[in-house]
């Protein structure tokens, strides 16, 4: 294999993997610190343990987002080397104001979080798990300033050879960073309202702990469904918006290669890449325009006339990214958030109603549907990068140029190789301890409260 | 003073902060196996450092995203050149960060021992690696006339780099093991300051070789300044252990410390004008200005940094405040 397919397969698998942990980051920290706001408002004791019991798993999840976060902060050097080059006057900025603004205030005051319980006043320990959400969202949106320049570059001048920084305050304020972000944190705000959900399910259906399980499902509830209700509005407007400044991929997400007024959307369709067209298709007059411009008219572009139209501007090659994958993966994650809607719709009514917990089925439903929210995030990140392709950064720089010129085949597949490897063992390990202490419930001492290990129990173990 | 020095000087503030820090987190995490009896004592050690390591290692974090940000080409030719070395210290962080989280979640013996030896290994690996990545700086590789590095991973380990990895090894871990003295109780505290005085007495001469071998192998000793400062990290090396001998354990911490602070602001000053030195030809070296970003980013980033660092610098201080009392058997979190 090439230097080029494998530093994308390198840098595909150990993104993904670093973005199963983020988004349940930026949600759950979310949550935890409304459960201990809870604690300190109330005094109620069953905050306490219910904040130390999701605050655990949060830690777990925590730690792996950390640590396969420190890869992503030197891919671009070790792999994109000639990309690191030609942006980094851009590209690293926000980078570095990423580790000074966020890395320092959640990862500082995480420290503060876990070992100040019996250390600090109770409304500074809950102040310090605010701060921890606050880092991690901040993250979030310099990443994406970040990401957005890659997707829309804007502020910059090409000079000496580079893109060049040519006004900060546009790069910040780049349009695509106001769909992004919060299309993103809310995906996040989604995976820790399912996860919260899911587990109180659990163990409400088995009666344990009743009535704080109760609770943090009634907290995750209402937070879960103005989150899906946000994050799917967004995605919506998103779309739209990519209509206009990125055609090609939402071309690509729709299977369209004719340029039709109106246009006809593709509920299902067999595509076949090698003679630009689909085989076979379901689909809807006039409804893609609709999509496009809330009105049933208007002229959608194909992906030909989009291809010919790069070629003009950019000199012949393929512009077209790989539809097939695209098309899908843009389903799987808009069928992901509708099925997220109908369920908090649904589950909102049976607690309204009080007939939830005689509904086991959609606790069940509930239960089964943790790993929602994470085909959606990886589903749409994956339409959002490989519709981006050939393009490293759109309309700048193709992803060929941009691969470490020192770096040999060998050593990329080393690396990849190793970092597969560690990953896959290190994920066992996580779910591991994650359903350990999911399935424990609150009862059990966790070690990340107050709780002192007994003499016996610590001589146990010596 | 041009933004260009400015930001190679916060670079190396960055690397100082980062070795100083984590430095005594890897010294701890090398000593774990060693020093802890049993599992109680090795939660104690390692609650030592809990409440920090992540902040002392958000660090580094920085510094490479200052390197991206200010220097692009020196950030580019460093980790495409120093490749499979940068993965190796990766993978280190990665399951000595993991292992942390992880070796207080389950009982299980033969799991905890798994974890503490990951915890061993990921200090190691990055407490050894650091001094070579380093000591390649100023010693110079092969980079051409397109800044980029065209050696292999065995490029860089020579004689020299090898001391030089041998050297924060041991300064690490004589770190760790005085940081120890400061933060336990108990007769641990008594091993941890024979540990210190046993590692230190091996420290001193392998300084005293790398500064040999940096006069060989390197320009650093003809400028003064840069002379000056390394010769000072040898006499604080001493000094340390001449304090640990006479029982004052936070001075010897405070002077090995800044047996760091010196050795690593040396290796800077001596690289200076020059941030990666090509041994092809002196005119092929990479240097603050071939390296660096535009003059507006360097502007940019400085504003963000000067208003941002000292509000960093207030609340992590502040964390180190909070947790200033000695570790005690009592209130283990890990």
């Amino acid at each position: 294999m090439s230097e080029l397919l494998l530093a994308r397969w390198q840098f595909g698998v150990t993104s993904l993997y670093h973005f199963i942990f983020v988004p349940l980051t930026l949600g759950l920290s979310v949550l935890v610190a409304i459960m201990e706001t809870m604690y300190v408002r109330t005094g109620n004791e069953t905050y306490k343990k219910m904040t130390q019991f999701f605050g655990k798993l949060f830690l777990i999840n925590f730690a792996m987002g950390v640590v396969t976060g420190i890869v992503q902060e030197f891919h671009f050097g070790m792999n994109w080397s000639e990309y690191s080059r030609f942006v980094g006057d851009i590209f690293g900025a926000p980078l570095a104001i990423e580790a000074l603004l966020a890395f320092f205030l959640e990862s500082t005051f995480l420290g503060i979080w876990v070992f100040g319980w019996d250390k600090l006043p109770k409304k500074v320990h809950a102040l310090s798990i605010w701060m921890v959400a606050i880092g991690s969202n901040l993250s979030a949106l310099w990443i994406l300033i970040a990401n957005s320049f890659m997707q829309e570059p804007v502020g910059y001048v090409l000079r000496n050879g580079r893109a060049e920084m040519t006004d900060f305050f546009a790069l910040i304020t780049n349009p695509h960073v106001f769909y992004q972000f919060p299309h993103t944190v809310l995906g996040g705000f989604c995976t820790g309202a399912f996860f919260v959900l899911g587990i109180s399910a659990y163990h409400l259906l088995r009666k344990n702990q009743v009535d704080l399980f109760r609770r943090s499902f009634n907290i995750a509830l209402v937070f879960g469904f103005i989150s899906v209700l946000l994050v799917t509005t967004v995605g919506h407007t998103q779309g739209q918006y990519l209509v206009k400044t990125q055609p090609m991929k939402m071309a690509a997400a729709e299977a369209h290669w004719e340029t039709a007024d109106p246009a006809p959307f593709n509920v299902l369709a067999v595509v076949d890449e090698a003679n630009q067209k689909n085989s076979f298709e379901i689909s809807v007059p006039g409804v893609l325009s609709f999509m496009s411009y809330n009105s049933f008219s208007g002229e959608v572009k194909g992906l030909r006339d989009l291809q010919i139209e790069a070629e003009a501007q950019y000199g012949p090659g393929n512009y077209i990214p790989p539809v097939t994958s695209i098309f899908w993966s843009f389903r799987i994650m808009v069928a992901a958030g509708g099925w997220m809607v109908l369920i908090t719709m649904l589950t909102l009514y049976l607690w309204k109603t009080g007939k939830l917990e005689g509904t086991p089925l959609v606790l069940k439903a509930l239960l089964w549907s943790i790993p929602v929210p994470y085909l959606a995030n990886f589903t749409g990140w994956y339409m959002a990068e490989v519709g981006r392709q050939p393009w490293m950064v759109y309309g700048l720089q193709k992803v060929e140029n941009a691969v470490s010129p020192a770096v040999s085949a060998g050593e990329i597949l080393t690396t990849l190789i190793g970092f597969t490897v560690i990953y896959g063992l290190l994920a066992v390990a996580d779910f591991y301890l994650l359903v350990k202490f999911i399935k424990q419930g609150p009862d059990e001492p966790v070690t990340v409260g107050a709780q002192k290990p007994s003499p016996k129990e610590v001589s146990l173990w010596t | 003073m041009d933004l260009n020095i400015l930001w190679f000087i916060l670079v190396a503030v960055l690397f100082i902060g980062f070795f100083f820090l984590e430095g005594f987190d890897f010294g701890v995490g090398m000593l774990l196996p060693f020093l802890g009896k049993n599992d109680n004592e090795r939660r104690v050690i390692i609650n030592s450092i809990g409440p920090v390591w992540d902040g002392n290692e958000v660090w580094l974090i920085t510094a490479g995203g200052a390197l991206f940000a200010a220097f692009p080409n020196w950030y580019a030719t460093l980790f495409s050149g120093f490749y499979l070395a940068l993965f190796v210290i990766l993978v280190g962080l990665i399951v000595r960060g993991v292992a942390f989280e992880f070796r207080s979640s389950d009982r299980n013996p033969a799991w905890r021992n798994l974890w503490d030896w990951m915890i061993f290994v990921g200090s190691f690996l990055s407490a050894l690696l650091w001094g070579v990545a380093v000591t390649n700086l100023l010693q110079g590789v092969p980079i051409d006339a397109n800044m980029q590095y065209v050696g292999g991973f065995w490029n860089l380990l020579s004689p020299y780099t090898l001391v030089g990895g041998l050297t924060t090894l041991l300064v690490f871990t004589l770190h760790g093991a005085l940081f120890l003295t400061l933060k336990i109780e108990g007769d641990m505290v008594e091993r941890a300051r024979r540990v210190a005085t046993r590692v230190g007495l091996v420290t001193i001469p392998v300084v005293l070789v790398l500064a040999l071998l940096t006069y060989v192998n390197t320009d650093l000793f003809t400028k003064a300044g840069a002379a000056v400062v390394f010769v000072g990290s040898a006499v604080f090396l001493v000094l340390a252990w001449l304090l640990l001998k006479s029982g004052r354990n936070g001075w010897a911490f405070i002077a090995n410390g800044l047996t760091i602070v010196c050795f690593t602001a040396a290796m800077f000053w001596g690289l200076f004008p020059r941030v990666m030195v090509s041994n092809l030809n002196p005119d092929w070296s990479l240097t603050i200005y071939n390296a660096s970003s535009s003059p507006y980013t360097l502007k940019v980033m400085t504003v963000v940094a000067l208003t941002m660092v000292p509000i960093v610098l207030l609340y992590q201080a502040w964390t180190y405040w909070v947790f200033r009392h000695r570790v005690t058997d009592k209130h283990l979190h890990y």
